[in-house]
């Protein structure tokens, strides 16, 4: 079993497959919903932007068309990360990805003292928060590539997981 | 099957049938397939459910077949080419010459992405501004190059005739080429000039307050009713969708008896205490003896030496306008009587002063106002304040359901209803939660930029969604008034609604100014 899966047990293929289908389905499920709304747009989170990514959110608020340009990049990005995640398809590439996007909205509005946002946070946070745990674990997952044994990457990654499996 | 068997076929590649590992590597590859699958049909149930809940309360009622706020089309017909006269060119001015389809070719550079797009999208009115009277010769220039800019909206052939600035608005009104003209003027001249183009044939569209007194409030009424001329009050609300569906909610009387209704203005900055004089850094803007016909300017007023504080801020002394109320409570009580047809009050109570903007006005910086009509059951109740901008909503309160209405609308069902009692027993309706909240803004980006525009945005004045599109609610009033002049017809901010108006202004400020109460004598037709 561990030789089958490049070194992991059944439960910890499990797990981290597991872990991998949840942020896949979340990220996925963010996605569509943006595409499919047509009145969504970045703008309302980016207004709400503090600490040190607020100039950068002013900059793409400025101009029209930037902000169109981030809309798409923000729609399509987070469903096809969350389908790769999914099916497990380019695994460490979507990851990181999703992990940097992740790390792109955790810093636009961190829970940090003395920061205070118009929209309710769910739950109570400091510093630390979901989007902050969620963008961790994609991280993980970049790090522990299921996909190669529990995803289409397996199609695609023989070599690596040759080497892999013979050590 | 051996390791070194498997070896063979990764190196290969190959997939071979009745290959009981490579099967399984298939299999295990497409792992995230039915969470796929799981995904989708959850995404297909989740939406089926939402459609049903949310579209099921306003397709019953009907709310999203209201049909109105059509796109404005114009006339591409060369004989109906309507030529305008556009009387003061202030900031007000360069938003109606926006809604005609002209725009400075500045503001244009500025527009940048969907906002300009949106402007090219307004439809082509088929008018041609030829004429401009400006005392100002800054303003002038600014109008001259607005209305000569040749980008225009809407496609087209668009008519290129020749613009004259004229010293004198008669000279305007003595040009028998020109058809119409749009009046952006300070308050005090508004009834002058309407009265003054009515009578030279012309068809006006007016800026609010239609008048400064009561006897000149007299004087515009039977000009403009005892002439076939079509006017327009420049009340654009009626062309807001939401305030469409605001009309058909009311219509089926789902609020029940309505026995109050409360409006008010909240602002809190210089601005919008008609503070205007100052730039940025707090120099005066431009304006002297030299450029600016001070006399004309004075008009019918006492004679004052010349002011740069008057000039800007007018609205702040009684001789120029009405205040608070021609400026903002007009446009409340214009939403409020084009949903109710409440008309004329009965009775008016006043009270106020001036508590924060402690500068040389004369007009109150808090205003409450109580309008009483004893014949329908009925308070109108307005509060204007400008040193807080705490926004307080537009309510028109039933016994069954509460409406509030700004940019959006809200529908509350009454704890206490009769109506829906049934409905709330039952749990389908939760008086706790609005029954119906309809937001056409979240059609699109909002992009008010200064305080005061976002203050009339959140009262529905500015603009509006038809199918997805930010429209001009203003381009839209012009492009109904212009209708009714090419088709006949009367458009919705017509002189009876104007009267009504302009009567309930004159006995709040008569009330405010005399301190009691004032009363409508409806035989005699004057204020006592």
């Amino acid at each position: 079993m561990r030789f089958r899966n490049g070194g992991y047990s059944g439960a910890e293929m499990l797990v981290l497959a597991m872990l991998r289908f949840a942020v896949g389905w979340h990220l996925l499920y963010e996605g569509i919903v943006k595409i499919t709304d047509p009145g969504w747009t970045s703008a309302n989170f980016l207004r709400e932007s503090k600490w040190i990514l607020s100039g950068f959110s002013e900059w793409i608020l400025s101009d029209d068309g930037i902000l169109h340009a981030v809309d798409l990049l923000n729609s399509w990005g987070l469903t096809a990360i969350g389908a790769g995640l999914v099916l497990g398809l380019f695994t460490r590439v979507v990851s990181l990805s999703g992990a940097f996007l992740l790390l792109l909205y955790y810093l636009n509005s961190p829970p940090l003292t003395g920061l205070v946002y118009s929209v309710t946070a769910d739950g109570n946070n400091l510093i630390v928060n979901r989007t902050l745990i969620e963008a961790i674990c994609l991280v993980l997952l970049a790090v522990f590539p299921s996909g190669r044994f529990l995803g289409m990457d397996s199609l695609f990654s023989r070599k690596k997981a040759t080497v892999m499996e013979v050590s | 099957m051996d390791y070194k068997e498997k070896e063979e076929n990764r190196k290969t590649g190959a997939i071979k049938k009745n290959n009981v590992v490579t099967r399984r590597r298939v299999l295990k590859s497409l792992a995230g397939v039915p969470v796929l699958a799981a995904f989708s049909a959850a995404v297909i149930g989740d939406w089926g459910a939402r459609k049903e809940k949310a579209g099921a309360l306003v397709k019953e009622l009907g709310l999203d077949q209201i049909p109105a706020s059509a796109r404005a089309t114009g006339s591409g017909n060369a004989k109906d080419l309507i030529r305008v006269g556009i009387i003061g060119f202030g900031s007000r001015a360069i938003a109606l010459a926006n809604g005609l389809g002209y725009m400075h070719p500045d503001d244009t550079r500025k527009k940048k992405g969907k906002s300009l797009e949106n402007w090219m999208e307004q439809a082509n009115l088929n008018v041609a501004v030829t004429a401009i009277c400006e005392v100002f010769d800054l303003r002038a220039k600014l109008g001259m190059e607005t209305v000569q800019h040749d980008l225009r909206p809407g496609g087209g052939k668009q008519p290129d005739l020749p613009v004259k600035r004229v010293a004198d608005y008669r000279e305007m009104l003595d040009d028998k080429k020109i058809d119409a003209v749009v009046i952006a003027t300070p308050d005090h001249w508004h009834a002058r000039m309407t009265i003054d183009a009515i009578q030279a044939g012309k068809h006006v569209y007016c800026e609010k307050c239609i008048s400064r007194t009561e006897e000149e409030l007299y004087q515009v009424y039977d000009t403009v009713r005892g002439s076939d001329r079509i006017y327009q009050q420049g009340h654009q609300i009626t062309k807001n969708r939401v305030f469409q569906q605001a009309g058909e909610i009311i219509n089926r009387g789902l609020l029940g008896s309505i026995s109050l209704v409360e409006t008010t203005s909240n602002r809190n900055s210089a601005s919008g205490a008609w503070i205007r004089h100052l730039d940025g850094n707090g120099n005066p803007l431009p304006g002297s003896p030299g450029t600016i016909d001070w006399k004309q300017w004075l008009g019918p007023t006492p004679y004052v030496p010349f002011s740069i504080d008057r000039y800007y801020n007018w609205t702040k002394w009684f001789n120029y306008g009405t205040g608070l109320l021609g400026q903002l409570f007009s446009h409340e009580f214009d939403a409020v009587n084009q949903l109710l047809r409440i008309g004329i009050p009965g009775k008016a109570f006043a009270s106020g002063g001036i508590y924060f903007w402690k500068d040389n006005r004369e007009i109150p910086d808090l205003l409450q106002v109580a309008y009483q009509y004893p014949d329908q059951g009925l308070s109108l109740t307005y509060s204007g304040n400008l040193a807080s901008s705490y926004q307080r909503s537009r309510k028109i309160m039933g016994r069954d359901a509460t409406m509030e209405l700004g940019a959006s609308l809200t529908l509350s069902v009454d704890a206490g209803s009769a109506r829906y009692k049934d409905l709330i027993e039952r749990g389908v309706i939760d008086p706790n939660v609005p029954m119906i909240n309809l937001d056409p803004s979240s059609e699109g980006v909002d992009a008010v930029s200064s305080a005061t525009e976002q203050y009339y945005a959140s009262r529905g004045l500015t603009h509006t969604f038809i199918d997805g599109i930010r429209v001009d609610v203003t381009h839209l009033h012009l492009a109904e008034w212009l209708d009714c002049i090419r088709n006949g017809g009367v458009p919705a901010a017509n002189i009876e609604r104007s009267f009504e108006e302009g009567v309930a202004i004159q006995m709040a400020q008569k009330s405010y100014l005399e301190g009691r109460e004032v009363t409508w004598d409806a035989d005699r037709k004057k204020i006592v």
